[in-house]
């Protein structure tokens, strides 16, 4: 366990020392009207802001406040922490994506499950094909047909902004889209090797009900793939989707992290790196735990199942 | 079967703490209960006879603080709800404000402003000259990024401070009372009132700004307004709504009674907002004209930011000037606009864009100098062989840098297409760069010609003059003019306006006529959809460009 936590902090000073050289390779300097500035302007504003040291010196620093904690100001939002301004954009990403996982997971689970069990029917039909273009089509050219249809021209929820609860319909219901695909399509072929499992059979034999043997035997195992990549995905639609953030105007973190990049905002830049590494970190360690509940013979102190 | 259930009720109990979590950050959110859009075009429901502006910006507010606002959506808030000595008018023409007298001495150095006696912060506290003074020093302290405004404005010791040669408190400000603020000029400088209405002019109450300590312009009950509308409410990346200011001076003269902004980043959300009626007015980038061309309430703009070539002077084929006017003569400029563009934007033949910079007598300066370099290609290909035989060069091949987005690729395919048709030998390689690497190249002068842009710093054709003196920091590709310096340097101390404006269209035509320094390319347009309720919203062509103050609601 101790060694899981010691491979975790290692992975993010990997993560944190990369986009550190990574992004001091971007062009340009995080002051919006540099074009306007002269040499010695420039110069006044690196200085204030501890640019004008080398890269080396300059990565060591940051390394120090890290460690305590530490992420700086932004230099965009002038005279806010890179805290601040990542806790005040996380509420409203956090919910969108796990109201989106919510109904993704239980609609998906739905459609792969009657499928599976109606195998080759024409309700099978009907949810691979909602999967297939669920998975190909981008979740904007949905967002932005709900936004019409819905928003616009029907006028049954508001199109965009972020005023009250029923703001946060629509784009839950765009961001789901991927969940319910990605969802329904793994636990079909998954169910679908199952079921053909000889202890399915044996359960059978025993004399299970048929929704036992589903629940308890095909479905528990059926989930632990769809488990493994629900972790990294719900990492990813809970910390802000940029697409849907700005058709909706959701105040989100997504919007903010590609901004950030485009204005060279280091600090922020860093910020939001490291708290996307760290909850995908501790997601998958999360996701590793599951297994154990969902497999016993999986085991996170064991050796022998990894 | 045990081992089951508990792996469930853990799951459970994930499932609640990310819900708990959720409805915590939700409850941030007002309780206010919106009703959804109404249907179709109707103006959404009219908030009790108060008269309310509905509108949008790009962006979060990064700070109010007027020594840091550095863009266009702090520019836009600051400048409605905070004031300087001077105030510009829906023509851009600068009144005074806070101050009610400016006096000059005779050698235009030394300028004294009385204070406004009934010029008050919102919290009722008078205006003082002290806050100016103190606001003016923050600026340096701060190491703000338009420090450089008080260069522009000539006030006294700025470039020292700014070498580092002098101190903050050293500024050639001063309050001499209450009520007189006095301002030392190192040379007479015709700008100074229009430069005064920039936010990094405006004042600032010591007390308030020490007892609110890094917090000041954060948020919007950590900073004092003395405009004509002040903040009620900011909720970070959502909006703010904005009342009107009770104690502002000139207060008579604000119709309208609310305004509330939305951050609303992508113009396509901004449309379907204005459809729904929950916004009034809507600023359209190019691939939406067609669609909405036809619509009630779209109109264009002109816009004082151009585009133009940047030539490399030290490359061997473009430092001819007969190549370099050819450049400029072989292409439709008007195809251009009317049809790749198609947004608003104008064909522009000069360096000074057109209906924004007047003569004292109240000429158009584009007028005045008429079309510099308007000719056809059959000239240009005259020029074109002159320039080859001097440079001894058969055939030409340059790189244009460009900005990657949508409309620079456009232009440059365009002139690709266009010059490469009509001078025969010439190839242009296209290189598109991110925004900010395209500046570095340029300041690097590390290209051969660069489609780049400029908007003015204030409103006076010098921020388009003044950029291409040796050494400038915006001249950029080693262009020198031992005379055209010595002019620019007569024209900023020139106090007779008439002299000096005749001094500045001699100075363009040196540029353009005589040297052939850049190839002006268009001048952009801002294209509108706009509530036709919506009366004399105004568009200033320098920052800050919004002024709400005079902004009425018909019909209501």
């Amino acid at each position: 366990m101790l060694k899981r936590v010691g491979y975790m902090l290692v992975t993010l000073f990997i993560i944190a020392t990369a986009t550190f050289f990574l992004m001091k390779t971007l062009p340009g300097t995080p002051f919006t009207n540099a074009d306007r500035l002269n040499e010695q302007q420039l110069e006044n504003m690196k200085a204030k802001y501890g640019l004008d040291q080398p890269v080396a010196i300059q990565y060591v620093r940051y390394l120090a406040n890290l460690v305590q904690g530490d992420l700086g100001m932004s230099f965009k939002f002038m005279g806010r922490s890179v805290n601040e301004v990542i806790f005040e954009r996380i509420g409203p990403s956090a919910l969108i994506g796990f109201q989106a996982l919510i109904v993704g997971t239980f609609v998906g689970l739905g459609l792969g499950v009657v499928s599976a069990l109606r195998h080759n029917s024409i309700w099978d039909y009907t949810s691979v094909t909602l999967a297939v273009l669920g998975m190909s089509i981008p979740s904007f050219v949905f967002a932005a047909l709900l936004q019409y249809y819905l928003g616009l021209k029907w006028g049954l929820l508001p199109p965009a902004l972020w005023k009250g609860y029923e703001y946060t319909i629509l784009p839950t219901l765009a961001l789901s889209v991927t969940v319910i695909a990605t969802v329904a399509r793994f636990i079909r072929t998954e169910m679908l090797d199952v079921i053909s499992q000889d202890y399915v059979m044996t359960a059978r034999a025993k004399g299970l009900s048929e929704t036992g043997v589903i629940v308890k035997h095909v479905l528990r195992n059926a989930l632990i793939p769809v488990v493994t990549m629900l972790g990294p995905l719900a990492v990813n639609i809970m910390t802000g989707t940029l697409v849907i953030e700005k058709i909706f105007s959701v105040p989100g973190l997504g919007e903010q992290f590609t901004l950030s990049i485009v204005v060279n905002d280091y600090s922020v830049i860093m910020g939001i790196t490291l708290f996307y590494s760290l909850l995908f970190i501790l997601m998958v360690f999360v996701v590793d735990i599951l297994y154990g509940l969902l497999d016993p013979r999986i085991s996170v102190r064991g050796a022998k199942a990894k | 079967m045990r081992r089951k259930k508990k792996g469930l009720s853990l799951v459970i109990a994930l499932l609640m703490a990310f819900t708990v979590a959720g409805c915590n950050f939700n409850s941030e959110q007002t309780n206010t209960q919106t009703p959804a859009p109404n249907n179709g075009n109707q103006t959404a429901e009219p908030t009790a006879g108060k008269k309310v502006l509905r509108i949008y910006d790009s962006d979060e507010i990064p700070t109010l603080d007027t020594a840091q606002v550095h863009e266009d959506v702090s520019f836009a808030v600051v400048n409605n709800t905070m004031e300087g000595l001077y105030r510009r008018d829906a023509n851009s023409q600068p009144y005074l404000a806070m101050a009610e007298k400016h006096d000059m001495s005779p050698d235009g150095l030394v300028h004294t402003f009385k204070i406004r006696e009934n010029a008050k912060w919102n919290n009722g506290e008078p205006v003082t000259a002290h806050d100016f003074e103190f606001a003016w020093k923050k600026v340096f302290q701060a190491a703000g990024h338009y420090s450089f405004m008080f260069e522009t404005a000539a006030v006294l010791n700025s470039t020292a401070i700014l070498k580092g040669e002098k101190k903050p408190e050293d500024l050639g400000v001063k309050a001499l009372d209450d009520r007189t603020l006095e301002v030392k000029l190192e040379y007479p400088n015709p700008l100074l009132n229009q430069l005064l209405s920039f936010p990094t002019f405006f004042p600032q109450k010591k007390e308030f700004v020490e007892s609110k300590k890094e917090k000041y312009g954060l948020e919007f009950d950590t900073v004092l307004y003395n405009g004509p509308f002040m903040l009620t409410e900011w909720k970070h990346d959502q909006g703010w709504k904005y009342e009107k200011n009770p104690n502002y001076w000139d207060k008579d003269k604000v119709k309208l009674d609310q305004i509330d902004a939305y951050v609303v980043k992508d113009v396509s959300t901004a449309l379907t907002l204005y459809e729904s009626g929950q916004i009034d007015r809507v600023e359209l980038t190019s691939s939406f004209v067609d669609q909405y061309r036809d619509k009630e309430g779209f109109l264009t703009i002109k816009d004082p930011s151009i585009r133009f070539l940047r030539f490399n002077h030290t490359h061997p084929a473009l430092g001819n000037v007969n190549i370099r006017r050819a450049i400029n003569l072989a292409w439709d400029k008007q195809g251009l606009t009317d049809v790749i563009l198609n947004d608003g934007a104008t064909p522009l033949y000069g360096m000074v864009p057109g209906g924004f910079f007047f003569s004292p007598e109240g000429k158009d300066f584009r007028q005045l100098n008429g079309d510099i370099n308007k000719g056809t290609v059959e000239q240009a290909q005259e020029f074109w062989k002159k320039g080859l035989q001097e440079t001894g060069l058969s055939e030409v091949k340059v790189a244009l840098n460009l900005a990657d987005t949508d409309t620079q690729k456009k232009v440059g395919e365009y002139l690709k297409n266009q010059l490469e048709k009509n001078l025969p030998g010439f190839t242009l390689e296209l290189k598109s760069v991110p925004t900010n690497q395209r500046l570095e190249l340029e300041k690097a002068v590390n290209y051969d010609i660069s489609l780049s842009s400029w908007g003015p710093d204030y409103s006076d054709p010098m921020t388009y003059i003044d950029m291409w003196v040796t050494g400038g920091s915006a001249n950029r590709m080693k262009y020198s003019n031992a005379k055209y310096d010595e002019m620019v340097k007569q024209a900023k101390m020139e106090t007779d306006m008439s002299k000096r404006f005749q001094m500045m269209l001699e100075l363009e035509k040196m540029l353009l006529d005589q040297d052939v320094a850049v190839a002006p390319v268009y001048q952009e347009g801002l294209a509108v959809l706009q509530r036709p309720t919506v009366k004399d919203y105004v568009v200033l062509p320098t920052a800050p460009r919004y002024n709400y103050m005079w902004v009425d609601i018909a019909g209501q």
